[in-house]
């Protein structure tokens, strides 16, 4: 169904603790405490040029499947990953957190993040807007689905170093 | 400067086994390598697919300098300057689509998708205007090879067809691969940024020295045969064609594994529809050569890197920022081969590719400590007792040698050297 204007704030505050716990892993490095909280048939999805593209016929700068996004964190532990050697310092701020719809066991949610990035190339900032679909498995909330929209990803963009 | 003191400056500053660290941090060089590279040379700005319709337009650039390559009324394709010849408005500023004509905002000029001026508002105050002498300004001369289209700046030279030279045939290669015969490139760039001199991506595309180290993280936490073609006790070739053109050639190393499609890491039962396309275009025996051979991993200077599944554009911004614009290549009519050269050459490249960006932090690492003033000179001798011709007459040693790296720098002397 689709959330009326009256909001279910234990629900709210639930998904706010999850996104809050979510940005900390990342900023923190504790990928395996990030991959975690993936299900496992998740999607994670970071669009190039656009928001609205189709993964399937256009280049993304993330498009990982379950397996893929495992890999993408067992290569960060293998010590050569140079992208974190050494790695740079972050802190993301995540707001604007409004749910969309909740149906069955999946809640759509939306969110802007900001990421402040010390790296040794310079300080930079990214932007985004986040769409997660989050799934109760056995009472705990994970991640289905996430989708990053960075505000500049038309242009050139420096290497992400993290996970965003 | 007189041609002798040309050639001693850019004497000074390239040795045989290595160049001056200022080559890639000097502003100055930066700007008269604009001119005497970038501004002359053949370089690479888009392929033919991108405007398949007629008056289909796409932004572009030539080094730092932005092309709106288009597809005329006519079928021909146009390289316009994106500067209106009125006072110097942008008629373009979205970066593709289709149109019948550029009106300018600024005092409405229209140009057609050939550059020509159509019309000028408020046409009485033209009497002494010749209209067909104000249309865009053009990139001289265009030309493509295999749907590869480059430019040049320069009035005379040789045609791209010469400076292709031998590295043409790496080109057709790639097309051998493609059932149609034919490649696409439809699935849109990623734009990654580093802090550093587009001469780094031209030398580390074709240095097989590296990939076993900075992509060991790969290595490890993937099944992947990569690593046996880049060792020391690998069969694959480094080769300078002339022009700056050079290429790591894995084919010895495919052919001894003997396997199809073993260049893609994947294996034919798993691409049934295209292997059969491929079968039926070239029949098995020749099919099952082609596919065992795999695509060119070359670099063709000044800007265009084939990597087996995926092109690079490099564009210089500055002599400390450049831009690697990324994109799958697609075999034109084999959708199950394009889906896992799309998937692969996301994984692989890009911001948060499993590959690229490790490289990327080398350039700039690199870009950092050839700040040191010492050593002056970095090393590229590697290699240089063991080059040999091979039976095409082109220069070749071990694909961990720094052949191709002393090959570009040895072109790039002589175009500097010019005047
Ligand atoms: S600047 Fe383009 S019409 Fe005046
Ligand atoms: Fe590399």
């Amino acid at each position: 169904m689709m959330l009326s204007s009256k909001v279910d704030y234990d629900l709210l505050r639930e998904v706010e603790q999850f996104l809050y716990r979510e940005a900390r892993l990342a900023d923190d490095r504790q990928y395996n405490d990030w991959e975690s909280l993936w299900t496992d048939d998740g999607i994670y999805w970071v669009p190039a040029n656009g928001a609205d593209i189709d993964p399937e016929t256009e280049m993304s700068i993330i498009y990982d499947n379950r397996s893929r996004i495992a890999l993408r964190v067992r290569q960060f532990y293998t010590g050569k990953r140079f992208i974190v050697e050494p790695p740079s310092n972050l802190r993301r701020l995540v707001s604007n957190i409004e749910l969309l719809e909740s149906e069955g066991e999946e809640i759509k949610v939306a969110s802007n993040v900001i990421i402040f990035d010390s790296a040794t190339r310079g300080d930079s900032v990214w932007a985004c807007s986040n769409l997660h679909t989050l799934r109760r498995v056995e009472g705990e909330l994970k991640m289905a689905f996430k989708k990053v929209v960075l505000v500049n990803n038309d242009k050139a963009l420096n290497t992400i170093s993290f996970l965003i | 400067m007189n041609e002798k003191n040309a050639a001693s400056k850019w004497g000074e500053l390239i040795h045989t086994d290595g160049v001056s660290g200022k080559l890639y941090n000097d502003p100055d060089i930066y700007q008269e390598e604009l001119k005497k590279i970038w501004y002359t040379t053949w370089v690479y700005v888009g392929h033919e697919s991108e405007v398949p319709n007629k008056n289909d337009f796409i932004m572009k650039s030539i080094g730092p300098e932005p092309v709106i390559m288009t597809r005329d009324r006519s079928g021909e394709i146009n390289l316009l300057l994106n500067r209106c010849s009125h006072r110097g408005n942008q008629v373009c500023v979205k970066n593709k689509g289709n149109t019948k004509s550029f009106t300018c905002p600024y005092h409405s000029w229209t140009f057609a998708t050939d550059g020509r001026l159509m019309g000028q508002a408020f046409p009485d105050g033209f009497k002494n205007a010749d209209k067909t002498k104000l249309g865009l300004g053009r990139v001289t001369r265009v030309a493509s090879y295999g749907g590869f289209v480059f430019g040049s700046f320069a009035e005379t030279g040789p045609t791209l067809e010469e400076h292709l030279g031998g590295a043409k045939e790496t080109i057709d290669r790639l097309l051998a691969n493609s059932p149609s015969g034919e490649i696409e490139i439809t699935a849109g760039y990623l734009q990654h940024r580093v802090a550093a001199n587009w001469k780094l991506m031209v030398e580390n595309e074709t240095d097989g020295y590296h990939p076993g180290f900075v992509h060991a993280s790969v290595f490890q936490a993937m099944d992947s045969r990569i690593n046996e073609l880049y060792g020391d006790k690998s069969t694959s070739l480094s080769r300078d064609y002339g022009n700056g053109h050079t290429e790591i050639d894995l084919r010895p190393e495919f052919r001894k594994r003997d396997e199809e499609l073993s260049w893609f890491n994947t294996n034919a039962s798993r691409l049934p529809d295209y292997v059969k396309q491929m079968q039926e275009k070239y029949g098995v025996e020749k099919a099952r050569e082609i596919m065992i051979d795999g695509t060119p991993h070359v670099m063709i200077f000044p800007n265009l890197f084939i990597a087996e599944i995926q092109i690079f554009v490099i564009q210089p911004i500055s002599e400390s920022e450049s831009i690697q614009h990324v994109t799958a290549i697609q075999f034109k009519g084999s959708p199950d081969i394009n889906r896992r050269l799309r998937q692969q050459t996301m994984g692989s490249v890009g911001p948060a590719g499993f590959l690229l960006a490790d490289d990327s932090e080398m350039y700039e690492r690199n870009q950092l400590g050839l700040q040191a003033q010492q050593p002056a000179f970095t090393y590229n001798g590697r290699g240089d007792h063991r080059e040999r011709l091979d039976d095409d007459g082109f220069l070749v040693g071990d694909s961990t040698d720094d052949l191709p790296s002393r090959g570009i720098w040895k072109h790039y002397k002589k175009m500097m050297e010019a005047q």
